[in-house]
């Protein structure tokens, strides 16, 4: 006879639901191993039929155009300088912010809290034409820093720091009180350091974001040597499959998505977090 | 000292003080920007006249726009159904401490991080006709080919495929997350019972999960609404507008016709739509806390 089983994966799942999941899960890999394969092949070649991915031989010269094209490389810098001036952005205003609700008190903070949590709710289409008008009057538009100002509004870092801040145990900055600490430095000396995992998680969760980001750079930087990769990959997609073969397509598509991918393979545990977290909460 | 550190103070605010001024000129200033410009007829080189609610009239007879609501709202009610079932089931089935798991759970959630134009490009070589995958596959079986991109029946479907094989992430990790929580002595009883796995699923596990379900069928609402990018970079709205969806309707009048009282009234509306999804989700999100608790 067979030994009980209570454990509730047991329960809910099984050898056949597994492998129709990873059935599946060879079809999401499909499209990426054929993005991978086209772009190790010889674009003269790839011209003759598409079937050549299948047979030797593979080079890395797709990969060396890349380098060697001047604007991916000023797309991916600019992709750079926005994703991170974005994300310390977001870590320094909402970790001040999330301190002061969820630590402080001060007149109105109730009713400043609730109104930042409605931001949550205004999307990206509610604000937009008005943003890009605004940009126009002081002359943002093509600059880093017109890239990076929009996403700071985001009510979503706020909310979570808040969030983190209030789970820190209050003894914890009672007994710095007590050294008559300003209260400026408990939050940068005793309070924030704790805060690290959530920085990360947040940072991390920013940075994929502006580093993702389509609508705003497109209808922002107009020029090409402002766009971002995100955009830069965009615009060499409408002269599609013509001008410089799929090979080359796919070695952008793979180099574009290098950086995020690491950062998903470093910081996976994170991402699931804020991504989830954010919902969950 | 301590009491004065827990005394309502001016000087306190000051912490939020960055944080509200990006608000207030990034988010609040614009929306009330945007509802005024779209009650104005606005001209290129910034004259408004009030028009007072032409513009949505404008908006709601345009027949583009119908057209474009009638997209969306066939996407939307295609792409989450899939969405949430296929985000479940993943979760079901991948709810488990193997290595093989884990290794899934990975390769459906890295999608998910990809930007929209990498995924449209993905997505676009996989479609292109006589050269793509799917037309090498098509080939293999002797079927006869689709112009998947350039088709009218076509054309939303295949955006919706990307759009799926992009998004499934997000469901099914919110998903595994709710499985986590349900209580395991649930689990005891019933394999003490002998219970079937079919009756498990359907009287423990769904139920026990039913505000998770709910909520990530919201949050997917909310987000395919808001579908722009794939449809933009794969068909261009086309052909003959068979996948053009609002977001993109506002682009094209906003940005393109330069139009931008007639485009600020559209973006009001689909923001009316979105922000009935948002209520919706914050209540069920608030119930369900009330419910865990």
């Amino acid at each position: 006879m067979k030994a009980l089983n209570y454990s509730p994966e047991h329960l809910t799942s099984n050898r056949r639901l597994f492998w129709i999941a990873a059935f599946l899960g060879l079809i999401m890999m499909a499209p990426v191993a054929w993005i991978i394969g086209l772009s190790l092949k010889d674009n003269a070649e790839l011209l003759k039929g598409t079937e050549a991915v299948f047979s030797f031989p593979y080079t890395l010269e797709n990969y060396a155009n890349i380098l060697k094209s001047s604007s991916v490389f000023g797309w991916f810098m600019n992709s750079v300088i926005v994703a991170v001036g974005q994300t310390f952005g977001v870590l320094l205003l909402s970790s001040l912010a999330g301190y002061a609700f969820a630590r402080l008190e001060f007149p109105f903070r109730k009713t400043l809290f609730i109104i930042v949590l409605f931001g949550l709710a205004v999307p990206e289409q509610a604000v937009i034409i008005a943003r890009h008008q605004m940009f126009n009057w002081f002359d943002l538009h093509n600059t880093h820093i017109g890239l990076i100002l929009p996403n700071l509004s985001s009510a979503f870092g706020v909310f979570l720091m808040t969030q983190f801040f209030r789970a820190i145990p209050k003894e914890i900055d009672e007994a710095a009180m007590l050294d008559n600490t300003s209260t400026f430095r408990i939050f940068w000396k005793v309070l924030l350091p704790l805060t690290l995992p959530a920085q990360a998680t947040l940072g991390i969760f920013t940075f994929l974001q502006a580093w993702n980001d389509y609508w705003w750079p497109l209808i922002s930087a107009t020029k090409s040597d402002m766009y971002t990769l995100t955009i830069g990959i965009a615009s060499s997609q409408t002269n599609f499959a013509q001008s410089e073969g799929l090979g080359f397509l796919g070695a952008q598509a793979i180099f574009a998505s290098l950086p995020v991918v690491l950062v998903y393979i470093f910081f996976q545990r994170h991402i699931v977090t804020a991504v989830s977290g954010g919902a969950v909460k | 000292m301590a009491e004065s550190y827990r005394r309502s103070r001016w000087s306190n605010g000051l912490f939020v003080v960055p944080y509200l001024s990006v608000f207030l000129t990034l988010l609040v200033f614009p929306l009330g920007w945007g509802i005024w410009l779209s009650l104005n007829k606005v001209d290129l080189f910034g004259g408004e006249r009030f028009i007072g609610l032409k513009n949505y009239a404008r908006v709601l007879s345009d027949p583009i726009f119908g057209q474009a609501v009638k997209n969306t709202v066939i996407f939307v009610g295609v792409s989450v159904p899939t969405l949430v079932v296929l985000g479940l089931f993943l979760a079901l089935a991948l709810n488990k401490t193997t290595k093989g798991s884990s290794f899934l759970r990975g390769v459906f959630f890295a999608s998910s991080i990809l930007s929209v134009t990498i995924v449209t490009l993905i997505w676009r070589i996989v479609f292109i006709p006589n050269d793509g995958l799917m037309a090498l596959i098509f080939e293999y079986f002797g079927w006869q080919p689709i112009g998947f991109l350039s088709t009218t029946g076509w054309s939303l479907f295949s955006v919706g495929v990307a759009t799926v094989w992009w998004c499934i992430g997000l469901p099914m990790m919110l998903f595994l997350a709710a499985l986590q929580q349900i209580p395991k002595d649930l689990y005891e009883a019933a394999a003490l019972d002998n219970t079937s796995r079919w009756r498990v699923l359907t009287r423990i596990t769904l139920p026990s999960i039913k505000s998770t379900i709910m909520l990530v069928a919201i949050i997917q609402v909310v987000m395919q609404f808001q579908l722009f990018g794939q449809a933009q970079l794969m068909t261009n709205g086309g052909p003959a507008g068979s996948s053009r969806p609002i977001v993109m309707y506002i682009y094209e009048i906003g940005f393109l016709r330069w139009d931008i009282g007639m485009g600020a009234a559209a973006s009001q509306i689909l923001f009316l739509i979105i922000l009935c999804a948002a209520m919706l989700q914050y209540w069920v999100s608030t119930r369900k806390e009330e419910t865990d608790a």
